[in-house]
């Protein structure tokens, strides 16, 4: 299949970026999208000009590196990540846009490359428990329902992609910030730090520029890895009931 | 230039080397600790783990990944689980036993003593694990959960749904990140370690190139850790993520550190199927499928029927006929190579004969649909996704892809390589997994490595290097920048006709058909003419545009390929040298009537370690004999 692409090329963070129109040629359905930019690159390169930079790595929807706005949606019409999209899904002759995530807090790298080490600075506020190694117990001295368990899962399931960051017009990260906060505050391990978490986690959030949640729930509707967006409620609950607290002591 | 390989395994019975040598291994007082720099290479299991475990102990570290954060790893891409003794299940497991199953699992081609040890410290990743937060599946009393994996008949593997890996990594993840916070590691993320820097023999430091900007720079330490995994992406089509790479292990071969066992590549049973040229990786479908699926191939060549058009009595379900004690369950490089020889006997199913059938018919009819979504449901949808096939509707094809390298620098029983200061962990390193890696137990290497082992053996080589952390203004720095930088230029200014994704593709074809499952003399012969001429060409006619001082994929590629190309190398001439069958490594001279692979252990029971003798010079085959004293090396047997 033949295909008419508007990338977004933009050569650095300082430079500004404009769309760029790009044909793919004799593309097989069977290729993943990221698989037809590699053929697109290998045609650019053929030609003597600078493929398009993306950033991408496991290919398998795991890690989290593939990010792109197909078409305005981040991870495109894919039912997971970009990476996990097949061209079976576009029609012959269609045009689509290929755009970088967009939100303040991610800026462009190069081309469709965006900056999400503000996620990072986030986690490392709060989102671990204290276990130093060598010093835990038996594992099976703290049974865990199975209900408990299977919740945090669910919600540590987070790739950190940051689909949901680009999907919400207020750019909020709390479906992200949600998910860990969740994930740790259901399990008994924790307990100690749950109250000191939440506040440090949102307050990073917000310093970072992140905006508020609206309750548009494009994050869910985006979310690759099925983040529910009952985390957010359970974030508020945790920081309100941790402010609270704070406010107290 | 021969080398003496001093292992250093400690004196004494098997069980008791590791308590005794953690008490005779030197400390360093933790008023002292922050005094020394360390640098750690990689973010994965093992990397990350050791990054915060040092961190804690007071340590300053430098932490270095490739990728835009060290959550992002490819321990993340881990399907199964992770293997522990705990027994609990009450099914007769044990630290001997795990010891044994990984021992003969590897085809007696791995070091006793270390594989001992990692037996050893198995209970206490999962304790560790747990205690940060890891979900594990549980059952419905809250105790953990426990499911089978190949090669054992024990029930030993813990996981999280099918990301087990995921949800280890970031539990080191969360580690590290305390660890930043507390300042006591510096991240650099989006930075590629390109060489590493030797000041009177000893690794003191690291030259990187930052990714984003391109600037080349030094970093100084007293002791360099390479966590950098395996070199799986020689094959080109693996299931590794599309940075792996082999450069931060073969920069330090090319300063002296020697390569161990490079032939010892695990090829993975149950992959899809490659579709055609375009293809860029290939994707595991986990082996815990295998606990419920039935591997079958038609009996007839040639049978182009639908599989359901097929009765039972004509189809051959070769596992289960040829091992019936362990059947669908038996280990990785048995079950890849008896669905090669289907395939070669013309039996072979999908395009190009090259797939065999991965069947859950049975499983939905005997514990219903929903249970077999319950437990598979991710992998069916990631197989729907990928071939447009429903599962559970008709079976799915699959095919063994390149998977996991157990080769890797030599490392004595304190993971220090033959170069004084340089540790290799995890995946980079050869010691534990032998010829062939069982299920589960990559995941526990790394995390022991991390966790348990590195912390207590490095205090050795640290104590008596007090105050002797050289700075980066030194010559050896200057030289190493000066030749990282040249490199980089004749990387840009060839300019010639091709892509390097056309040399990489070139390569793995190589490796692939000489040097991939199965391997002979002749195949072997045959790599070792075409790799040469194709570096050569690479060097002439590859085209790498853009700029050095700026972000630029096609170079970090490049240099990447540039090191495969004389890797390949290496890795066909160690198959060629190891004039047995043993693990993943299968020669066709060396087998018994049935097809099974056949051991010298006359003449083979040793680790072959390559030293580097400068360019377009033979390497130097060192050998460490291996000695067991617990284990007898017996004929491998599934049946």
């Amino acid at each position: 299949m033949n295909l008419h692409l508007k990338v977004w090329r933009q050569k650095d963070a300082k430079s500004a970026g404009k769309l760029a129109d790009i044909e793919a040629r004799n593309i097989p359905e069977d290729a993943s999208f990221l698989e037809m930019l590699d053929i697109v690159n290998d045609d650019l390169t053929g030609k003597g000009e600078e493929p398009i930079a993306f950033d991408h790595d496991c290919r398998e929807g795991i890690c989290g590196t593939c990010s792109l706005s197909i078409n305005g949606v981040p991870h495109g019409p894919s039912e997971t990540t970009t990476c996990q999209l097949y061209m079976r899904k576009f029609k012959d002759g269609e045009t689509i846009h290929v755009e970088p995530f967009r939100a303040k807090t991610f800026p462009v790298v190069r081309d469709l490359i965006v900056d999400r080490s503000a996620f990072d600075r986030i986690q490392q506020a709060g989102g671990f428990i204290t276990a130093r190694t060598g010093s835990a117990q038996d594992a099976n001295c703290l049974p865990v329902p199975k209900v408990a368990a299977d919740a945090a899962m669910e919600a540590a399931a987070c790739i950190g992609c940051g689909a949901c960051v680009a999907a919400c017009p207020n750019a909020s990260a709390m479906l992200f910030v949600g998910a860990k906060v969740s994930h740790l505050a259901l399990l008994p391990q924790g307990q100690a730090e749950r109250t000191s978490r939440a506040l440090k986690m949102v307050r990073t959030m917000d310093e970072e520029g992140f905006g508020n949640c609206s309750n548009y729930l494009e994050c869910e509707a985006v979310c690759p890895a099925d983040i529910p967006a009952s985390v957010i409620a359970r974030l508020n609950r945790e920081y309100t009931v941790a402010a609270v607290k704070d406010g107290v002591a | 230039m021969s080398a003496v390989l001093d292992s250093k395994i400690p004196s004494g019975p098997l069980s008791q080397k590791w308590e005794k040598h953690k008490f005779e291994s030197k400390l360093i007082n933790p008023a002292n600790r922050r005094k020394y720099e360390i640098i750690v290479v990689g973010s994965g299991l093992a990397g990350a783990s050791a990054a915060a475990s040092l961190g804690e102990m007071g340590y300053k570290v430098k932490c270095f990944c490739y990728q835009d954060s060290p959550r992002r790893a490819h321990s993340i891409a881990a399907q199964g689980g992770i293997n522990a003794a705990k027994n609990y299940q009450n099914d007769g497991d044990s630290v001997q036993r795990l010891f044994y199953d990984t021992i003969k699992g590897g085809d007696f081609r791995s070091r006793e003593a270390n594989v001992y040890r990692l037996a050893e410290v198995s209970a206490a990743i999962i304790d560790q694990c747990v205690a940060q937060g890891v979900p594990f599946a549980r059952e419905y009393g809250g105790l953990l959960a426990n499911r089978s994996f190949g090669g054992a008949q024990v029930s030993r593997t813990f996981y999280a749904r099918g990301q087990t890996g995921q949800q280890l990594l970031l539990g080191a993840y969360s580690a590290l990140n305390r660890q930043i916070a507390e300042k006591t590691v510096e991240m650099f993320p989006r930075t590629e370690m390109l060489d590493v820097v030797l000041v009177d023999g000893h690794a003191k430091g690291i030259v990187v190139r930052d990714m984003v900007t391109g600037a080349i720079t030094s970093h100084a330490a007293d002791a360099v850790l390479l966590c950098t995994g395996g070199y799986g992406n020689v094959f080109y089509l693996s299931t590794n993520a599309k940075g792996c790479n082999v450069t931060a292990s073969w920069r330090a071969y090319k300063r002296g550190a020697l390569f161990a066992n490079p032939c010892y590549t695990q090829i993975h049973p149950t992959c899809i199927p490659v579709a055609g040229d375009y293809q860029s990786k290939l994707t595991l479908m986990s082996e815990s499928l295998r606990n419920d699926g039935r591997v079958w191939v038609p009996k007839k060549k040639g049978d182009n029927r639908k599989p359901h058009e097929i009765p039972d009595a004509e189809r051959d379900y070769y596992l289960e006929r040829k091992y019936p004690s362990f059947g669908n369950l038996a280990p990785r490089d048995i079950s890849s190579r008896s669905a090669k020889e289907a395939c070669d006997d013309g039996r072979g199913v999908g395009p190009g004969g090259l797939g065999v059938f991965l069947d859950f018919a049975d499983a939905i009819k005997r514990l219903g649909e929903p249970t077999v979504r319950e437990r598979y449901g991710n992998l069916f949808d990631m197989y729907h996704q990928i071939t447009g096939e429903n599962a559970y509707q008709q079976p799915m094809r699959i095919y063994p892809a390149v998977h996991y390298t157990m080769g890797g620098l030599w490392v004595d029983y304190d993971l220090m390589s033959n170069i004084p200061g340089l540790f290799v962990l995890g995946e980079a390193n050869f010691s534990d997994h032998g010829a062939n890696r069982l299920g589960a137990s990559a995941l526990m290497q790394g995390l022991a490595d991390g966790y348990f082992v590195l912390p207590y053996t490095i205090g050795n080589y640290l104590a008596p290097q007090i105050g002797k952390r050289p700075t980066t203004d030194r010559e050896e720095f200057k030289r190493t920048e000066a030749d990282v930088r040249a490199r980089t230029n004749r990387l840009l200014g060839i300019k010639g006709k091709r892509t390097v994704d056309h040399f990489h593709r070139e390569l793995g074809r190589i490796m692939w058909d000489y040097c991939g499952m199965a391997r002979s003399e002749k195949s072997l012969q045959r790599a070792l003419a075409q790799i040469p001429p194709l570096r050569e060409e690479f060097w002439k006619n590859v085209n790498v545009p853009g700029e050095g001082e700026a972000l630029n994929v096609s170079l970090e590629k490049a240099g990447r390929v540039a090191d495969f190309l004389e890797f390949g190398e290496l890795l066909c001439l160690d198959a060629f040298e190891r004039r047995e069958s043993c693990g993943g490594h299968f020669r066709e001279e060396f087998q018994y009537p049935d097809g099974e692979a056949k051991r010298d252990d006359s003449n083979f029971q040793h680790v072959a370690a390559w030293g580097f003798n400068g360019e377009g010079a033979k390497p130097t085959r060192n050998v460490e004999p291996l000695v067991f004293e617990e284990v007898h090396p017996s004929v491998r047997s599934y049946k």
